[in-house]
């Protein structure tokens, strides 16, 4: 298979910041490569210099057979951009952000119209097509900045952060969307901060942190090195810590991570929910009191702390407080 | 050509987009046509009274020096327009197409146009009731008009530079209020030159903008019978002086603000 996107070396240097230190990518055609990584990782670094947006430091890039540097115009011509931020005009309908990007592809009068309707349609959008967009919720909006890209049926797509600031019932209806265009023949570079997104769209996952790869597979084969789920367990009492540990050890399937003060112990584990009764259930047995327990499965935090030994800034809070939250009723569901 | 019509072409799409702008949001217009207004009655009203015009009236010295101050604020709107999509990705949205790189700005600068063309319209009539009067002809005070215009679409092109440039729309009205306030008021905009002391009076006999408030006033026929000939090469030759201060600033900000919206990627 011949790669649609290809990049080697690219650098992309700020005042301050190095945002790309050497970043190569390879898409081949009709697949989807994620782009993982927290904010200021250099994700939108990386599709503005694909997109010709921005010119690279160094290295090079070559999109749909063009080079992006000595040829960007080409390269325009076989691309569709949904940047990270839904770039429809607010005062201009629906019907019209499309038309005009039609007109601006040079599709003609007739074809833009036609296009526009299509695609309205298509997104679900033929009621609203008529009204401005600034009557449009969230999704709407991420919706018709997507038909955008598509206007002209590019070969290739860049999507910078598509889901960013959508409920999660949007998102999952733009995930639909977007498989779909997949399954046309589209070739997609995506980038988010959610392994989710990337495990529900993504056929090949490139991690990046500080400008450059940190770790690079399909998405089993990331939270296969991540560790895959394990156990949080919290003790209440301090000397029952070594005796969770001893039970623990027996279903672990890599090595425990004890924390002697919060009394907590993570352990890596296969089985899901029945090892956790079991596990539990043993607990009880030898008198240990469990103040916490929770299953885990991998996140982007996990897989940040696992490839770098430091926490994804910003994500960790949010992160963290999702993960409590989940916890009892994961406990009821396991003591039952 | 081919080339040349392509560019023409984009940038009529552009411009279409920011004249359906104009009729959706009526408030940016009514602020555009009211502002205008309020500077006539506020200088007829309140500052004329002080201010003496030898041998005329100061409402027909006015009107002149007030439209070209109109205009020029009126470009501020190309530097606003800039900077909003800017802010909002729809110019990497553009960049991202296989369109001319000058239709972005050419779209604006034009679209821009008729923001000045109406509230031109809506001073010029406030100035008739307020005892303007053009004493020429129709082709005359076209050219008045005309020339006022141009000399606002060459703004235009300085303020899309400065929209490029600044960050945001909040930093765009300020930067641009620090270019445009000198200019428009050290002239002989709202007062007769000869008023204002020498360094300064120097500045406002070669400030473009004094050239074109002289060129419309001449053309208007809003210079009093045996007013003395003005004694710079400025203002004795208001339209050419006019004219070429149009082509130097559309020469120097139309190439730079055309390189500027090649790399200006928001990040």
């Amino acid at each position: 298979m011949t790669n649609v996107i290809e990049a080697s070396g690219l650098v992309k240097r700020y005042k301050d910041v190095t945002a790309l230190a050497g970043l190569d990518l390879e898409v081949p055609e009709g697949t989807v490569l994620g782009l993982l990584g927290p904010n200021g990782a250099g994700k939108t670094t990386a599709v503005s210099i694909l997109s010709t947006l921005l010119e690279p430091d160094e290295g090079q890039a070559i999109v749909a057979g063009k080079d992006v540097r000595k040829d960007p115009k080409g390269v325009r011509r076989l691309i569709g951009l949904s940047g990270q931020y839904a770039a429809v005009d607010e005062h201009l309908t629906g019907f019209e952000n499309l038309d005009m990007i039609g007109r601006l592809y040079h599709l003609g009068k007739t074809r833009s119209r036609e296009r526009a309707r299509e695609l309205l349609e298509i997104f679900d959008l033929t009621e609203a097509g008529d009204r401005p967009v600034k009557t449009y919720s969230g999704g709407m909006r991420r919706r018709l900045d997507l038909a955008g890209a598509i206007v002209a049926e590019p070969p290739v797509l860049f999507l910078d952060e598509p889901s960013s600031g959508l409920d999660p019932r949007s998102r999952v209806d733009l995930w639909e969307v977007i498989r779909d265009l997949v399954t046309e023949g589209a070739t997609l570079l995506l980038t988010t901060q959610y392994l989710e997104e990337a495990d529900q769209l993504a056929d090949d996952i490139v991690v990046i942190d500080h400008g450059h790869e940190i770790a690079h597979g399909s998405s089993d084969q990331l939270k296969t090195q991540v560790g895959g789920e394990r156990i949080e367990v919290t003790v209440s009492e301090l000397n029952h810590v070594d005796t969770a540990h001893e039970i623990l050890t027996t279903f672990a399937v890599g090595e425990i991570r004890i924390d002697h003060h919060s009394r907590g112990l993570t352990a890596p584990i296969a089985g899901g929910a029945s090892t956790l009764t079991q596990a539990l259930r043993d607990l009880d047995a030898r008198g240990v009191v469990v103040q916490d327990v929770g299953l885990r499965r991998p996140t982007l935090d996990d897989v940040f702390l696992s490839l770098t030994g430091h926490v994804a800034e910003e994500e960790a809070a949010a992160g963290n407080g999702g993960r409590r939250a989940n916890r009892p009723e994961e406990l009821e569901e396991a003591s039952r | 050509m081919s080339q040349l019509m392509t560019a023409l072409g984009d940038g009529a799409v552009v411009a279409k987009r920011n004249v359906i702008k104009i009729k959706r949001v009526p408030e940016i217009l009514v602020f555009v046509l009211l502002s205008p207004i309020m500077f006539v009655l506020l200088f007829a009203f309140v500052f004329g009274g002080a201010i003496d015009v030898a041998g005329g009236s100061y409402r027909e010295f006015l009107i002149a020096g007030i439209l070209a101050q109109t205009v020029v604020f009126g470009a501020t709107f190309t530097g606003a327009g800039l900077a909003d999509d800017m802010q909002k990705g729809i110019i990497d949205r553009f960049r991202s197409l296989p369109m001319s790189r000058s239709a972005v700005l050419v779209g604006r600068t034009s679209s821009d146009i008729i923001y000045n063309a109406l509230s031109i319209t809506i001073m010029s009539l406030t100035g008739l009731l307020v005892g303007w009067a053009i004493r020429t002809s129709f082709w005359e005070a076209a050219a008045g008009f005309g020339l006022l215009l141009l000399f606002a679409y060459s703004i235009s092109w300085i303020m899309a530079y400065i929209g490029l440039l600044v960050p945001s729309v909040e930093v765009i009205n300020n930067a641009s209020f620090m270019v445009i306030f000198p200019l428009t008021f050290v002239a002989n905009t709202f007062v007769p030159l000869e008023t204002m002391p020498s360094a300064l009076q120097t500045f406002a006999e070669w400030n473009p903008v004094s050239a074109v408030t002289q060129a419309a006033r001449e053309l208007f026929g809003n210079i009093p019978p045996g007013t003395p000939e003005p004694t710079v090469w400025s203002l004795q030759n208001p339209i050419l002086y006019t004219l070429i201060w149009v082509v130097i600033f559309i020469a120097i900000f139309a190439p730079l603000s055309i390189r500027q919206y090649k790399r200006a990627a928001r990040r």
